[in-house]
């Protein structure tokens, strides 16, 4: 009994003992944990907050509105209408499969938009939507809400995007469309704004404008759950339309001239002389823009990639083409500039002349006589141009021509736009690596050769000439935070009211800013001449197209550029431009300037494979000319209208 | 002896009121009533099923302790076989009959209460060993053939839990009885050899393992080798935790809870949820509360006489605090997921019941502390 008891209290003995090392363990552990529980509250405990933030909190951004596009009298070209979109939310839908095969009942869905649909949805999100079809017609977004309570997942969604009212100006503003990967890289400011299925500018204004036209993005913040579930809205930005642009277009002249040369491959431009405000720029055949906006199917879009007449270019600006006999002015005003020839010197022209044993034929077989400046550029006598050309050389010529504005970009921001060549001796060095021949500046004296310009860079010589020969910058999109500079008008009219002062040089840049273009003005006043005769004088190239109400009259210039070198053969023969192939046609051009009295636009038009100047390109001038003139009262209204607003 | 036997005899209720340990009733209470807000909490702020049902189970097994408390422990002695052996008996009827949910068979349909035998068994194993070592004397303890029967009393009723499947608890049954034995005097080798063999038993082990329980243990070895996977509920565990802070988001305001971001949150991680709302402060009061609790058992064990009494108190403070551990260090992410409540503030009825049932005993050992148990 006392051994039992005995045994018993060892026992005790033993189990408090062991006890007693259990509790210091128990304290040792429950330390641990007491010093997790400080790591995490309160050590990491602002990475733990921010990692619970993240889990909590998801944006989704909202695209904004684009900026609208206006012409000159505040018609939108550029708009944005409300658009009917059907998305789906993949988190949603309980059953894709089944739910497209009930859109494809109700929709015209092909099967191959359904699998590249759920290819894309495979690789987002659960809860992001996808953009099922992006521009229903009033029928099928009604009939989708209709059937809405049985669709789930599905969203009937009104939106906005981009619309372009008029054709003629499909150049001119260019395109949205969804960005690319390529956009995303090259443009810093999209970078910012990672909107699913945002649009971005492609060409044109719309690309040249992107970055202030697109907008703000906003967001939407919302709390969601561990299955991307949104619970509540937390903050809301709607962001910012993008801002409104208005242009120097007049959509009148614009949508005319585009009727004008709707069957030919044709670029028309139109410019105030005195600021440079592209009244016009068209280029034809044009294109729909809007089937851009949605995503164009791969039928058209090769379509108009393998057109003949290549309708996706702006050809007012991207179409390189020689400038033809219409370089003639700036040859014979480099020449009365650099004191090579004088108005009155004469050459002899009998058709053809030999050059080193290489043939220059005139345009006009059987010569014209004898001839002085102002009759060579009336009559275009080529004769006369190259024993010019040959006098005044390729570099002074080209100096001549690059100071007024060929050779460079006219508008600049335009992704589309192209410099052309005014070629020299340097030039051909750097470019082709050879040595010049004084034969090439015979060709280059009849704007042949290596010469490439746009019509655009002819329309700006053109304006240029016609102002008295004082450097202006074209503009098309009115910046409202810069007053309109009309230095140029002010001067003339200065110079109206007290035609006794002469003015020298310096006083002209100082007091308006001019940049004067010339040495001695009578040269440019020579020129305007002899471009009136040209139109307005009997045996003119153009003379079939004068317009001869007064304040209508203009004066101008035909070109007619060489695709293929005639044979001698085919020049022997006769052959006209209207019987050769369509693609070996030589191409038309013109310049103008009007009213001749008291200029103020200066135009210029090319038709592709047209033959010549006088019978294709003055023609189509003819009519825009008057269409302008018949317009300018309205402009100079809006203009003072405008002026105040600014 | 005989006088203390006279005098346990005489025990009026007014003396067995006055001999309740008050301040672990206190604790026990406090803990309940937290358990209900987190139960409200998971509920999203609302007095929905979780909350009703939790809150029912709590008084009922609230009251079954205080009821648990006065039976004599010469009562909890003598029965103690036979409570080990109707467990025992319900762990093999789930194996045929038991209910199956969520790709284990844990459960028994007994008409009143859907219940989990193996969480019992906790207990009834305690209590058996308790009885087993309190009857041999200590020299006899590390005998080979005094050892023979606890270790198969640990290891069927493990065996049938890991088979269920549900490992968490086979470890938990395990520990408890493990402690017990060691506190009855076990030598440390003893465990060091069955540690060797069962090292190199691993291999075999491992493959009967279901993957979903291989998984967990590479995931806790890595949580972010896979984090949406099975890391997934380590991860936001932590993040729940540790974005708690100092004070912690508040009451219902919880984001990691209220957005399901967190599993199982009224069950295993109903201690994430209430440190996310309740911060750092919140943390170390349940820890608190729960070190209160462990010492007042502790303390029970000092002042009861029988070596049954002892063992049983220090063995079932042991294993408490080793499922309150299991539990902490697996939402903190200091131990594997192994599916392991937190005692009182988990959702869960056998759980709550099995708790309940091993305070009242330890209760019973404080009431009638002097008496002997046969």
């Amino acid at each position: 009994m006392i051994n039992f008891t005995e045994g018993t209290v060892n026992k005790s003995k033993l189990i408090s003992r062991r006890m007693f090392t259990l509790t210091v363990a128990k304290f040792i552990i429950f330390g641990g944990i007491f010093g997790r529980l400080v790591s995490l509250q309160i050590n990491e405990s602002k990475k733990y907050r921010t990692l619970s933030d993240k889990n909590r909190f998801r944006e989704w951004r909202l695209a904004p509105q684009r900026g609208v596009i206006k012409d000159y009298f505040d018609n939108e070209i550029a708009s944005n209408k409300r658009v009917y979109q059907l998305h789906i939310t993949p988190e949603n839908a309980s059953n894709i499969e089944g739910l497209f095969f009930r859109i494809q009942n109700i929709l015209n869905l092909s099967n191959e938009r359904v699998f590249s649909l759920k290819r894309k949805m495979a690789k987002q999100k659960p809860w992001e939507p996808i953009i099922v079809s992006d521009n229903l017609t009033w029928s099928e977004f009604s009939r989708i809400n209709l059937f809405l309570h049985e669709l789930q997942g599905v969203e009937a969604v009104v939106s906005v995007a981009r619309i372009y009212p008029y054709k003629s100006t499909s150049h001119l503003i260019g395109y949205v469309s969804q960005a690319s990967a390529k956009d995303l890289q090259k443009k810093e400011y999209l970078r910012n704004m990672s909107v699913p299925g945002i649009s971005v500018g492609k060409t044109g204004l719309e690309h040249k404008l992107d970055e202030n036209i697109i907008g703000k993005v906003g967001f939407q913040r919302y709390e969601v759950n561990a299955f991307g579930k949104r619970i509540r809205q937390i903050d809301l930005d709607k962001g910012q339309a993008g801002q409104n642009f208005k242009t120097t277009l007049d959509l009148d002249v614009q949508e005319f001239a585009a009727k004008t040369i709707e069957n030919l491959a044709a670029s028309i431009c139109v410019m105030d002389i005195y600021n440079g405000d592209v009244i016009t720029m068209v280029s034809s055949p044009t294109y729909d823009p809007n089937a851009f906006v949605h995503g164009i199917d791969k039928k058209s879009w090769k379509y108009l990639l393998d057109h003949r007449d290549k309708p996706l270019t702006n050809k007012s600006i991207a179409g390189l083409y020689p400038p033809g006999s219409t370089i003639k002015t700036i040859v014979a005003l480099s020449a009365l500039e650099n004191d090579i020839a004088n108005t009155k010197s004469n050459v002899y022209c009998k058709g053809v002349i030999d050059f080193y044993g290489e043939k220059f034929h005139c345009w006009k077989k059987k010569g014209h006589g004898s001839m002085n400046m102002r009759d060579a550029i009336k009559q275009s006598c080529d004769i006369y141009f190259y024993e010019i050309a040959r006098k005044l050389g390729v570099d002074r010529l080209s100096e001549t021509a690059k100071s007024f504005g060929l050779g460079s970009k006219t508008l600049g921001g335009f992704l589309e736009e192209r410099s052309g060549v005014v070629p020299n001796t340097k030039w051909k060095k750097k470019f082709i690596g050879k040595n010049w021949y004084l034969g090439e500046t015979l060709h280059s004296g009849i704007g042949q050769g290596y010469f490439l310009s746009t019509p655009m860079q002819l329309c700006l010589m053109t304006a240029q000439l016609a102002n008295g020969g004082y450097k202006i910058k074209p503009r098309i999109v009115i910046d409202p935070n810069k007053k309109n500079q009309d230095n140029l008008k002010e001067y003339i009219e200065y110079k109206n009211a007290n035609p006794n002062i002469p003015l020298p040089v310096d006083i002209l840049v100082s007091n308006f800013n001019l940049e004067p273009l010339f040495r001695n003005q009578e040269n440019i006043n020579f020129i305007k001449d002899a471009m009136f005769a040209s139109t307005n004088e009997p045996g003119g190239t153009s003379y079939r197209s004068r317009l001869t109400k007064k304040e209508f009259r203009f004066a101008g210039k035909t070109g007619s550029s060489q695709i293929k070198r005639f044979t001698e053969a085919q020049r022997e023969a006769e052959v006209k431009q209207t019987e050769l192939k369509y693609l070996d046609r030589d191409h038309a051009l013109f310049i103008a300037f009007a009213p001749y009295d008291n200029p103020n636009y200066a135009i210029s038009v090319v038709v592709e494979h047209g033959g010549t100047g006088s019978s294709a390109a003055a023609p189509v001038a003819k009519k825009v000319i008057q269409k302008v003139l018949e317009r300018h009262e309205l402009r100079m209204i809006n203009k003072s209208k405008l002026g105040e607003e600014i | 002896m005989f006088t203390s036997r006279s005098i346990q005899s005489t025990l009026s209720f007014r003396d067995k009121i006055f001999s309740i340990d008050y301040i672990l009733v206190f604790s026990i209470l406090i803990l309940g009533v937290i358990s209900m807000f987190a139960m409200y909490s998971t509920d999203g702020g609302s007095f929905a099923y979780h909350t009703k049902s939790h809150i029912l189970r709590f008084f009922v097994f609230f009251s079954l302790f205080i009821i648990i408390s006065f039976f004599p422990i010469k009562f909890w002695f003598q029965s103690s076989l036979i409570i080990y052996l109707v467990f025992f008996l319900l762990l093999v009827g789930v194996k045929y009959f038991g209910l199956t949910s969520s790709g284990s068979q844990r459960w028994i349909n007994l008409y009143v209460i859907n219940l989990q035998p193996s969480e019992l068994m906790k207990i009834g194993l305690i209590l058996f060993l308790a009885k087993y070592y309190h009857r041999i004397p200590v020299s006899d303890v590390n005998k080979f053939r005094f050892l023979f029967l606890p270790i198969i009393c640990v290891t069927a009723p493990a065996l049938l839990v890991i088979s269920q499947p549900d490992l968490g608890t086979a470890i938990l049954i395990v520990a408890g009885g493990i402690i017990v034995a060691w506190l009855a005097g076990i030598k440390f080798k003893f465990f060091a050899y069955i540690s060797i063999i069962f090292l190199a038993l691993a291999p075999i082990a491992i493959s009967f393992l279901k993957p979903y329980q291989k998984e967990r243990i590479l995931t806790f070895l890595n949580p972010d080798r896979d984090p949406l996977g099975a890391g997934y509920q380590i991860i936001q565990s932590k993040i729940a935790i540790g974005s708690g802070g100092l004070f912690g988001k508040g009451f219902l305001n919880g984001s990691q809870s209220y957005l399901d971001f967190l599993p199982e949150k009224h069950t295993d991680f109903i201690f994430t949820l209430f440190s996310e709302e309740f911060g750092f402060f919140g943390s170390v009061f349940i820890l608190l509360l729960y070190s209160v609790i462990l010492s007042r058992i502790v303390k029970i064990g000092h002042q009861t006489r029988s070596n049954f009494g002892k063992l049983y108190c220090y063995g079932f403070a042991g294993a408490f605090f080793v499922y309150v551990v299991v539990n902490m260090g697996m939402v903190l992410g200091l131990l594997p997921i192994v599916g392991a409540p937190l005692p009182i503030m988990s959702y869960g009825g056998s759980s709550m019941l099995a708790i309940m049932m091993g305070l009242g005993i330890a209760m019973s050992c404080k009431i009638y502390k002097d008496a002997p148990v046969n």
